[in-house]
């Protein structure tokens, strides 16, 4: 398809004995963010490294824009990606302003930008104090400003958010939204899944180097299959309750005087709510709470 | 991944060089050339029973015995952090990541390293060269020269091999370890082999092999480049002295540094994954 951006196929990598990446097969489209789950040690920032061409693949292939990473047209894939490490590292002796003008030299692009850009991570009042004087959040926001230095088509984001403050999430969230809508191409591991979930179109699951599921936060809830959680506020007896139930096929059920907590199965979510509704008012108030993607996370990586 | 990009070379190398402006290293190896030359222009014909600044060449062949045990030294001392440094503080992955091939980085780092050896080697012996000048006639001045220019080579070898020990090593600790034992072997070592076979042999060691033999080692290429002088300033020289003057062309002798100055970091490259 040409509106893939990013293709893994087969891909399997070894460490001497180590095995890994196992056959890793994706893509990515233009315009998409990939979330990418997993342990440490899953193969997440292997996997990164290959498809930027940091390490030579044992098997398989990847290709970006339709060419290899380390081919000819190597340079030119470069100046289109952006890049921020899991922990990124910069010189300690350079201000901010100067290590962000070093990228771009060596990305050459436009050196009058990088002021702007340390304006849109919010770092403007540190521009020009030494990288040794920044916190962990502040070298995390430079490292965001670097991997947008030269308009990237493509972003590869390890971590992105580690170190940052709940406001600070929040704004790096916000200039990721508007590149997709620009048509950026994303691909963000991060270990908050609650963060993660809302924020991506689909979900990669590594597990030791295997890719367990891959889709829509929704198609992974489902595929796994765990309970839905229902809770229930109500007026009436426990044993009324516990007779109407008994039933449907409940993973588990906590009844006291007035709420009940129940989880099952997904097929038999309309059973449990159609016999509750011939309660009638005695019912006071339902939720049915979906599982988390932490459960999903647990259920296929755990 | 064999087209260059000179430019990226240039952006390396000048952060490199700036690095070493900045944190006054240039300044600093400038100020210890400075004092150990004039100490020794002072103080190098003591030898003879004389204190002062005297003759140019003994001052020249005292400089030539500081600057093979200092400049590899230094050299090696500059550069053996060069990509281990990067690789063991995490900065590696996101240089590579840009749109540069690994040679352009190993030609950028060894570049501005060398530019700030040299910038070092020519204030700091440039100095003493001043102080010297009223002195020096003009075939003086010429060896003077040439004394600096192949203090620069010698310290390019040197970092050409620390570049090399850097890409090859797993983490600085060995790096540094690796870069002490060149120093050794080159410095201190070699010449000892040389001699103890010399003289086990009696002296019949192969007279065509020998010179070769030193042309093996850049300390002892340095030392022959700058046997200028008479024979009774011969003793400075040590084993350089049984060189035949008919492998004494300075452009042999230079090409045989530039070779020195390019094989490691070609096995640098080759090794650098």
């Amino acid at each position: 398809m040409k509106n893939n951006v990013i293709e893994v196929k087969n891909v399997i990598k070894h460490y001497g004995d180590v095995l890994a990446v196992d056959g890793v097969t994706f893509t990515v489209v233009k315009g998409e963010t990939l979330g990418l789950i997993g342990h440490n040690g899953a193969g997440k920032s292997t996997l990164f490294k290959m498809m930027l061409g940091l390490i030579p693949l044992t098997a398989g292939e990847i290709s970006i824009n339709g060419a290899p990473v380390h081919g000819s047209a190597f340079r030119e894939l470069r100046r289109s990606i952006g890049y921020l490490p899991e922990n990124v590292v910069f010189y300690d002796n350079l201000t901010g302003l100067e290590t962000l003008k070093f990228f771009a030299s060596l990305k050459s692009c436009n050196q009058n930008k990088c002021l702007s850009l340390l304006e849109k991570v919010g770092l403007t009042h540190a521009a020009n104090r030494r990288v040794d004087g920044y916190s962990k959040g502040m070298r995390q926001r430079l490292g965001f400003a670097q991997a947008l230095l030269g308009n990237p088509r493509i972003l590869f984001l390890d971590e992105p958010t580690t170190g940052l403050d709940p406001e600070a999430i929040r704004e790096f969230y916000l200039i990721l939204n508007e590149l997709n809508t620009q048509g950026v191409t994303v691909v963000i591991t991060s270990h908050i899944l609650s963060e993660i979930q809302e924020r991506v179109q689909r979900l990669a699951v590594l597990k030791s180097g295997k890719l367990h599921a891959l889709g829509t936060v929704q198609e992974l809830r489902e595929s796994v299959n765990l309970p839905l959680i229902i809770k229930v506020r109500h007026h009436c007896s426990q044993s009324i309750l516990q007779s109407l139930l008994q039933e449907i096929a409940l993973e588990s059920i906590a009844v006291s005087e007035t709420a009940v907590e129940l989880s099952c199965h997904r097929t038999h979510k309309m059973e449990v709510l159609h016999k509750l509704s011939t309660l009638g008012a005695l019912i006071e108030d339902v939720i049915v709470r979906e599982p988390s993607l932490e459960d999903v996370f647990l259920g296929y990586a755990g | 991944m064999f087209n260059i990009e000179i430019s990226q070379i240039k952006v390396i190398a000048s952060k490199e060089f700036r690095d070493r402006i900045r944190n006054r290293w240039v300044i600093a190896v400038a100020i210890i050339f400075t004092a150990f030359a004039l100490a020794i222009a002072y103080f190098g014909s003591a030898q003879q029973g004389e204190v002062g600044l005297r003759n140019i060449e003994v001052t020249i062949a005292s400089l030539v015995s500081l600057v093979i045990y200092l400049i590899p030294l230094i050299a090696l001392i500059l550069g053996y952090d060069a990509i281990v440094g990067e690789r063991e503080r995490g900065s590696l992955d996101l240089l590579l990541s840009m749109p540069i091939t690994r040679l352009e980085l190993i030609l950028g780092k060894f570049l501005g390293l060398s530019a700030a050896l040299a910038s070092a080697t020519l204030v700091g012996f440039g100095l003493v060269g001043l102080l010297l000048a009223y002195q020096i006639n003009l075939d003086a001045l010429y060896h003077y020269m040439g004394f600096m220019f192949s203090a620069i080579l010698l310290g390019m070898v040197f970092l050409s091999l620390a570049v090399m020990v850097s890409v090859i090593s797993t983490d600085r600790a060995r790096a540094s370890g690796a870069a002490i034992a060149v120093w050794f072997f080159f410095v201190l070592v070699y010449d000892l082999i040389l001699l103890g076979i010399l003289v086990l042999s009696g002296g019949s060691f192969g007279e065509a092999l020998f010179p070769l033999l030193l042309l093996l080692n850049p300390a002892d290429i340095f030392r022959i480049l700058n046997i200028f002088s008479t024979e009774d300033l011969k003793v400075f020289y040590g084993l350089a002295t049984v060189f035949p003057a008919s492998l004494s062309n300075p452009w042999l002798l230079g090409s045989m540094m530039i070779t020195w100055i390019v094989m490691p970091l070609t096995i640098a490259l080759w090794r650098f994954k």
